[in-house]
């Protein structure tokens, strides 16, 4: 790729970028003209920080004599660059001072009294350039306080120390400012110093190749440099078109290599370093004859002065001292603009003390008839007609008509989308306007404003960060604090266990207690639902439904505790086996003996059914029959010891069995169930009873719409019961099931029983 | 001292509004002196009553709306949208129509959008294609080239035709569109139109004394002009050439397939470019900056957009000139299209935008 790039440089063709303008080449006010070595002036003004980065640490103080040369501020960062006194003499304040910054912004300056006498510090002169490593030479250029003289300032040691593989030296030497002959004049006088600079940096960098570009309007220049690296094959002097803003990094990394440099990157990262002719020439100066960066080539031009000419200026050199040396003509017009910089990109200095700096190449100092747009105090803004001329001169090929909409309606988001941050302030687009919009102007007010933005949500963001963690440290303290009262419950559940022979007696204790509470819990709900259809009976007999519901809720408590003790599944299945094997031998056993039992309790379940079905038509009149009819039932229950017992005994079946099946998940448990069962249930027998008698007339309330279809079902499942449950494994369906047997039975008992006791029941 | 501060940059090529509207009314010289030549004063006199309309109708609205009223008024804008209402409209239409006509196109379609650089239409065709709606018959009024017309018509009988309905001797307009056969003459594309509609072919309506030798007497050498001034503002730089070309380029293709199908029942490819109101729309109407897509890419498919809409309606539509409708469809689709044909950003990859 680097190849083809050289062979087509060498055959003169280059690249070109999208659009660019001609504007009216004013060079010829200063090109013809040399460098003119100026008096020392009375005062330097120098500012701490002409860089990109910040300023160094202060050496000097108020009142010190310093020399030519001496650092007055100490670099202890590699973005520090320090200063040097440019002259000798006594500082005699510092200060904030008035510097060379578009807005006018005031900064920490040192002033220097020159004492005319001019005296260098002590330097060392380094003939030969091979005694010195690559770090030596590094250290040299920072320690002279180079930073980039075209215009942005960057630390040029920083670029000069590049570790990445470089392919493209590239020295800029287009200067595409129309005004602007500074280093134009730096290449026709100093072209083997630059060319030597040039040297240094292909030490440090070891491109592939180096280009030197120029603008084929300085053809002295060129003329000089082609001299002046002719042995040199490594470096091409490359004649490229005039055309504004050539010089841009950007725009001459396309025009000489082809490529873009990607949005959002520095050439560097594609292998490319551009450096300054100025800075060449400093660093050749810096390395060579160690004199730090204190003076440079600036053009002061413009119609306005008599003499306008490229000086050597010395940094800190203020505005008027220059103008004054070049014969400003009418300095008077209170409008007169002083810009610094090119008329493109430069900016109108505010005081006329601002002090020279490293990175400024221009005074211009225009005539009214010159630059007539500089003088005007009110914009000649008239509306965009999307003529489109701007877009077409866009060196970024961005859309500044779109983008002037929207930075005046403030549409950040759109002005993302355009791509602003890629608008390099060229001012190409301005300078085309028919509508004359200063659209440069509005795109550096949003710019700014898209800055402020971000540092703002930059700080929302971090205060955002530091609350999440915040939320997260409480949560966690309280994570822990709840993991602290688990560890002390378990202690004390640990202690309890102690104290019981048995460990999982008590647990089972502290889980039936657990049930006990789940289940009133679930009566509450129980009650609401199921006995809707009576609730005038309901409100009738709270104590006694209250205990049944309670008593169903135990039941269906101890099921659910079953399902969830269930956590050894081999174990469940085999003590289930065994259990239901228990449960329908007994079954078996008692369904003979207890017939009558059984029947007294199905007729009284019959009853209720039958009374349940007939609150469908009659529902007070049957609900107090009903009443009746269960504390009827009640009291047989009560006075036939035996009936009640049998009731009791399939009762308790039932119990044991749900109890079997709730504690399933050890098998050892078995036998200690039985006694808690006795425990919890011994003085709920009674209520069991009810329960059975609740249960059923549940039932009967919720079948009696179709009270064939469930009696069909129910007998099905009967027969369903003799014959799976025992292979069954399944728990809960087994537990149902052997549920369903009982009443099941009592059902049927009751069907064979009412065509039987028809007459005894209309009696009752 | 303190110096005058400026932002940058600080100087200006010195292009003004107002100048590239005095260019562009400069450029339509050719074409309306070409007009005025073979159709005589009518056209002439409806751009006189277009223009004080306009200016008052901008003045008027500018005062009302509180604007700089001698920054916009003399920026040549509104000289220029009643310049070209005044050149499309048919040389004997009644002065009113004209001033409807303007003032729909300066207070409505410019102004109420929010003035210059803010209208989504081109005035001056929004304004025609009202009248087109509203006054069908008056916007037929069209003037035979004067070599066809019996009646003597100089300027004064044009005046009192336009202002009265009648010339000094009495001839209504109908009379003075009427031949010397006792035929009403129209315009070639109307006359082309009707006929192919009767079932004649081409070859046998260009029999029509209107169409002259060439192709459309009179009309061709109109186009020629607005062409010549066309050319004019391309190399000035005033406008861009991707518009008028693509157009052109759209409109001879489509005429070509046109003609190469069906011979018998389509014009020629010369026909569309020099009859009706091909160039001025090509090089006048198409180009308005504002109303326009802003990107190359966009300028090209709005014209190419442009001319396929123009041979549509000349075939298809109801009308027998269909620039002015093509114009205001394109208007509508520019933004759109602008939106699609944003160029890549340097330094971005294509479709990042």
């Amino acid at each position: 790729m680097v190849e083809s790039v050289i062979e087509r440089i060498t055959r003169g063709r280059f690249w070109d970028f999208h659009g660019g303008i001609h504007p009216p080449e004013q060079k010829f006010l200063t090109k013809n003209k040399p460098i003119k070595q100026l008096a020392l002036p009375k005062q330097l003004i120098i500012p701490l920080q002409q860089h990109i980065g910040r300023e160094g640490d202060l050496l000097v103080s108020i009142g010190d004599h310093v020399l030519k040369g001496q650092a007055l501020t100490l670099s202890t960062n590699p973005m520090v660059v320090p200063i040097h006194a440019p002259t000798s003499g006594v500082i005699s304040a510092i200060k904030m001072s008035v510097i060379a910054h578009p807005s006018g912004l005031s900064q920490l300056c040192v002033f220097l009294d020159v004492d005319g006498e001019d005296t260098w510090r002590k330097r060392e002169v380094c003939p030969d350039l091979a005694q010195l490593s690559n770090h030596e030479i590094i250290e040299k250029i920072a320690d002279a306080g180079i930073a980039g003289m075209g215009g942005a300032g960057f630390p040029t040691h920083i670029k000069a120390n590049s570790k990445a593989d470089i392919k493209f030296l590239i020295i800029n030497g287009a200067e595409c400012e129309p005004y602007i002959t500074s280093d134009d004049l730096l290449m026709m006088e100093q072209s083997n110093a630059i060319v030597d600079g040039i040297k240094i940096l292909d030490r440090l960098l070891t491109p592939t190749v180096i280009l030197i570009g120029i603008e084929d309007n300085k053809p002295k220049a060129i003329q000089a440099l082609q001299q002046a690296t002719k042995t040199i094959d490594k470096i091409k002097v490359c004649v490229v078109p005039t055309k504004y803003p050539t010089g841009g990094e950007k725009q001459l990394v396309q025009i000489l290599t082809g490529q873009e440099v990607k949005s959002g990157r520095l050439p560097i990262h594609d292998g490319i370093v551009m450096q300054n002719i100025a800075t060449c020439f400093a660093i050749n100066e810096a390395v060579r004859h160690d004199t730090p960066l204190i003076r440079r080539v600036v053009t002061v031009t413009g119609q306005a002065l008599k003499k306008p000419q490229n000086v050597w200026a010395l940094l800190g050199t203020p505005v008027n001292f220059l103008l004054e040396q070049c014969d400003v003509e009418n300095i008077n017009n209170e409008k007169q603009p002083v810009i610094m910089g090119g008329p493109m990109m430069g900016f109108s200095v505010s005081s006329e003390l601002v002090p020279i700096v490293k990175t400024s190449n221009c005074i211009l100092v225009p005539s009214k008839t010159e630059m007539p747009s500089a003088f005007e105090k009110e914009s000649k803004e008239v509306e965009c007609i999307r003529c489109g001329q701007c877009s077409d001169v866009c060196p970024s090929q961005l859309l500044p008509q779109e983008l002037q909409w929207s930075a005046k309606a403030k549409d950040y988001s759109q002005l993302e989308k355009l791509n602003l941050r890629d608008c390099i302030d060229c001012g190409a687009c301005a300078y085309v306007c028919p509508s004359q919009i200063p659209l440069v102007h509005y795109y550096r007010i949003a710019k700014a404003e898209i800055r402020q933005q971000q540092q703002l949500d930059l700080k929302a963001e971090k205060a955002k960060i530091r609350f999440e963690a915040r939320k997260l440290r409480l949560e966690k303290e309280k994570i822990a604090r709840q993991e602290k009262h688990k560890k002390a419950a378990a202690a004390r559940k640990a202690a309890m266990n102690k104290a019981t022979p048995e460990a999982e007696g008590a647990k089972s204790a502290v889980a039936a207690a657990l049930a006990r509470v789940k289940a009133k819990k679930a009566s509450k709900e129980q009650t609401s639902t199921a006995d809707s259809p009576s609730n005038s009976s309901a409100d009738n007999v709270d104590d006694q439904k209250s205990q049944v519901a309670a008593a169903i809720a135990r039941a269906k408590a101890k099921k659910k505790l079953k399902e969830v003790s269930s956590d050894k599944p081999i174990t469940n299945s085999e003590t289930v086996n065994s259990v239901a094997e228990v449960e329908a031998t007994s079954t078996q056993q008692t369904s003979p003996e207890d017939k009558k039992a059984k029947i007294a309790a199905a007729v009284a379940r019959a009853k209720a059914k039958k009374l349940s079905k007939s609150t469908e038509t009659t529902d007070k009149a049957s609900a107090n029959e009903e009443i009746t009819e269960e504390i009827s039932v009640q009291k047989t229950v009560n006075s036939d010891d035996k009936k009640a017992k049998i009731a009791a005994a399939i009762a308790k079946a039932k119990a044991k069995k749900l109890k079997n099946t709730a504690s399933i998940s050890d098998g050892e448990k078995q036998s200690d169930d039985a006694p808690i069962q006795n425990t919890v249930n011994a003085d709920d027998k009674k209520a069991k009873v009810a329960a059975a008698i609740a249960k059923a007339k549940s039932k009967a309330l919720s079948k009696a719409n179709a009270k064939t279809a469930a009696e069909e079902k129910v007998e099905a499942s009967e027969n369903d019961n003799n014959g799976d449950v025992l292979p069954d494994g399944a728990t809960d369906k087994k537990a149902k099931i052997a549920a369903a047997i009982a009443k099941a039975k009592a059902k049927k008992k009751l069907k064979e029983t009412n065509a039987v006791e028809e007459n005894n029941q209309d009696g009752v | 001292m303190a110096f005058w501060i400026a932002s940058s940059p600080h100087n200006h090529n010195h292009t003004k509004t107002p100048n590239l509207m005095r260019l562009v009314i400069y450029a339509t010289l050719p074409g309306v002196l070409a007009q005025w030549y073979f159709f005589g004063w009518g056209n002439l006199i409806h751009i006189g009553i277009a223009m004080t309309t306009a200016i008052i109708s901008e003045f008027t609205v500018l005062s009302l709306r509180k604007k700089p009223i001698s920054h916009e008024l003399f920026d040549g804008s509104a000289f220029l949208t009643a310049l070209l209402i005044g050149i499309c409209l048919p040389a004997l239409a009644p002065w009113w129509v004209t001033v409807i006509g303007t003032m729909f196109a300066i207070v409505i379609v410019k102004q109420l959008y929010g003035g210059l650089g803010h209208n989504p239409f081109n005035p001056a065709m929004a304004g025609y294609v009202m009248l087109l709606v509203s006054f069908p018959l008056q916007m037929t009024l069209w003037q035979p080239p004067l070599t066809l017309v019996a009646v003597d018509l100089n300027f004064t009988n044009t005046l009192t035709t336009i202002l009265t309905g009648f010339t000094v001797e009495g001839y209504s307009v109908e009379q003075v569109r009427t031949s010397i056969d006792g035929i009403t003459m129209a315009t070639p594309l109307d006359t082309l139109k009707t006929n192919t509609g009767l079932g004649l072919t081409v070859l046998e309506s260009i029999k029509n004394p209107v169409f002259g030798e060439n192709l459309a007497l009179g009309w061709e050498w109109v186009n020629a002009g607005f062409l010549l001034g066309g050319i004019f503002l391309i190399a000035r730089k005033a406008i861009a050439w991707q518009t008028p070309v693509s157009f052109l380029i759209s409109l001879f293709i489509c005429s070509f397939i046109g003609y190469s199908i069906s011979p018998d029942s389509s014009a020629s490819t010369m026909f569309h470019w020099l009859s009706g109101a091909t160039m001025l729309g090509a090089f006048f109407i198409l180009t308005d900056p504002v109303t326009g897509a802003t990107s190359n890419k966009g300028r090209i498919i709005v014209g190419l957009l442009a001319g396929l809409l123009v041979y549509l309606i000349r075939t298809a539509g109801g009308y027998p000139d269909g620039v002015a409708f093509a114009v205001l469809l394109c208007n509508m689709s520019a933004p759109l299209i602008d939106q699609y044909t944003r160029p890549r950003t340097y330094g971005h990859i294509k479709g990042d935008k």
